[in-house]
């Protein structure tokens, strides 16, 4: 009995911080769904506070990033859009989309960059 | 294989080949969107409520009146595409203006000077000129233009100095109740150049196939450079805000015959964007890829 119950505890303590991340994961996924489907619509405020809400509830998630680096771009908030694309790169080094979108963001980021002399 | 059966079996291609593209909808997870990203202008122009596209000093083609078509085209893009109002006045003959003044300068000895700060008028403007009711700064002259000669840039750099006439343009800025006001130069040359060129050529083999092949061809072309340098002064100071100069050029068939006039208007139409993000926010239309 009292074995059983450790390998339980045990159990729940080795599995519990992949389950947590799972979960996080999974909420994380609802706000980026319903983030794309309100952008689609235009509504692109709401878009970035839920694909904000998603990179805080799983920071590790690309995909959440990179749309909250569109959603700022379209803000015209060019910094942190910026960072928003480097973190998605830096989590998903090799998705092509991310780098398309990036590319494309940097091309309109440099010319504004040159027009202020910055 | 039989009617019916190659029927079905085109059915089943076409069930297949939907049912995959449903399948990859529904996997891929991303999603193409259009956005429009804003640029913010080169300039800040929220002090003032009016502009005033005053003249050019133009040059080169005698085809195009380069200073009138200028103004024209500004004053109609500005109208629709600017939160300013536009002024609608005479236009100015500059460069007849920057002549008569480089003449009244040499003469009297005096020049223009640039300062650190900026610039500084041609000699002291009599206080009791200054005192004068508005009247106005250059009385526009006959719109027929007098040859003074500009054909390229060494030629305009003569007619420079008017625009770091502070005197000046503050004067004509009271005039207009303090406005921005655009002005610059304007050259339009004909160009020519010959070489060769890659051309597309049709071609039938014995079997009356039709392709298209590259071409190397020796042609003469000719065409227009336009280069218009565009000054933005403050109408309250007469100081100079933000000058840039654009480059463009074109180049067609020498048989080929395109007006000078609408070639003028295709060159302008490359420039227009960026002149008109200088004082109004633009958006940049394109898509991007959202993912899940």
């Amino acid at each position: 009995m009292l074995i059983r119950a450790l390998v339980v505890a045990t159990a729940l303590v080795a599995f519990a911080p992949g389950m947590r991340a799972a979960d996080a994961r999974s909420q994380a996924k609802e706000q980026v769904e319903f983030g794309i489907k309100v952008a689609q619509n235009g509504l692109w405020k709401e878009a970035a506070y839920r694909w904000e809400k998603a990179v805080q509830l799983d920071p590790t998630y690309g995909a959440a990033w990179n749309n909250l680096a569109i959603a700022y771009e379209h803000e015209g908030k060019f910094e942190d859009a910026k960072k928003a694309y480097e973190k998605a790169l830096a989590l998903d080094p090799k998705n092509l989309m991310i780098r398309q979108n990036y590319d494309l963001f940097k091309e309109i980021n440099d010319r504004t960059k040159r027009r202020s002399g910055k | 294989m039989t009617a019916p059966s190659a029927a079905a079996a085109n059915r089943f291609v076409l069930g297949a080949a939907l049912l995959a593209g449903i399948v990859l909808v529904g996997c891929t997870g991303f999603y193409e969107i259009p956005i429009e990203t804003p640029i913010q202008p080169k300039m800040d122009v929220t002090a003032f409520q009016r502009v005033l596209v005053a003249g050019f000093i133009s040059g080169g083609s005698d085809d195009v009146d380069a200073n009138l078509e200028t103004v024209r085209l500004l004053r109609s893009q500005l109208r629709t595409k600017s939160p300013l109002r536009v002024i609608e006045a005479e236009v100015l003959p500059l460069a007849e203006i920057a002549a008569a003044e480089n003449n009244a300068a040499r003469d009297s000895g005096s020049s223009i000077t640039t300062t650190s700060t900026g610039v500084a008028p041609v000699g002291p403007i009599p206080a009791a000129e200054m005192a004068k009711p508005a009247e106005p700064a250059a009385k526009p002259q006959d719109p027929k233009k007098t040859d003074l000669g500009i054909h390229n840039e060494k030629d305009l750099a003569k007619f420079d100095k008017i625009f770091a006439d502070v005197a000046y343009w503050k004067k004509l800025g009271e005039e207009y109740q303090t406005p921005l006001i655009v002005t610059g130069t304007v050259l339009f040359t004909p160009h020519q150049s010959n070489g060769f060129v890659i051309t597309q050529r049709e071609v039938y083999d014995s079997f009356g196939r039709r392709s298209v092949i590259p071409v190397r061809t020796y042609q003469e072309r000719k065409g227009f450079i336009l280069q218009p340098r565009f000054v933005f002064i403050d109408g309250r100071t007469g100081a100079i805000l933000y000058s840039e100069t654009f480059h463009e050029e074109i180049l067609y068939n020498a048989q080929q015959s395109v007006p000078a006039l609408s070639t003028y208007f295709e060159l302008m139409d490359r420039v227009m964007p960026s002149f008109l993000s200088t004082l109004s926010a633009q958006k940049i239309r394109g898509t991007r890829v959202l993912l899940k």
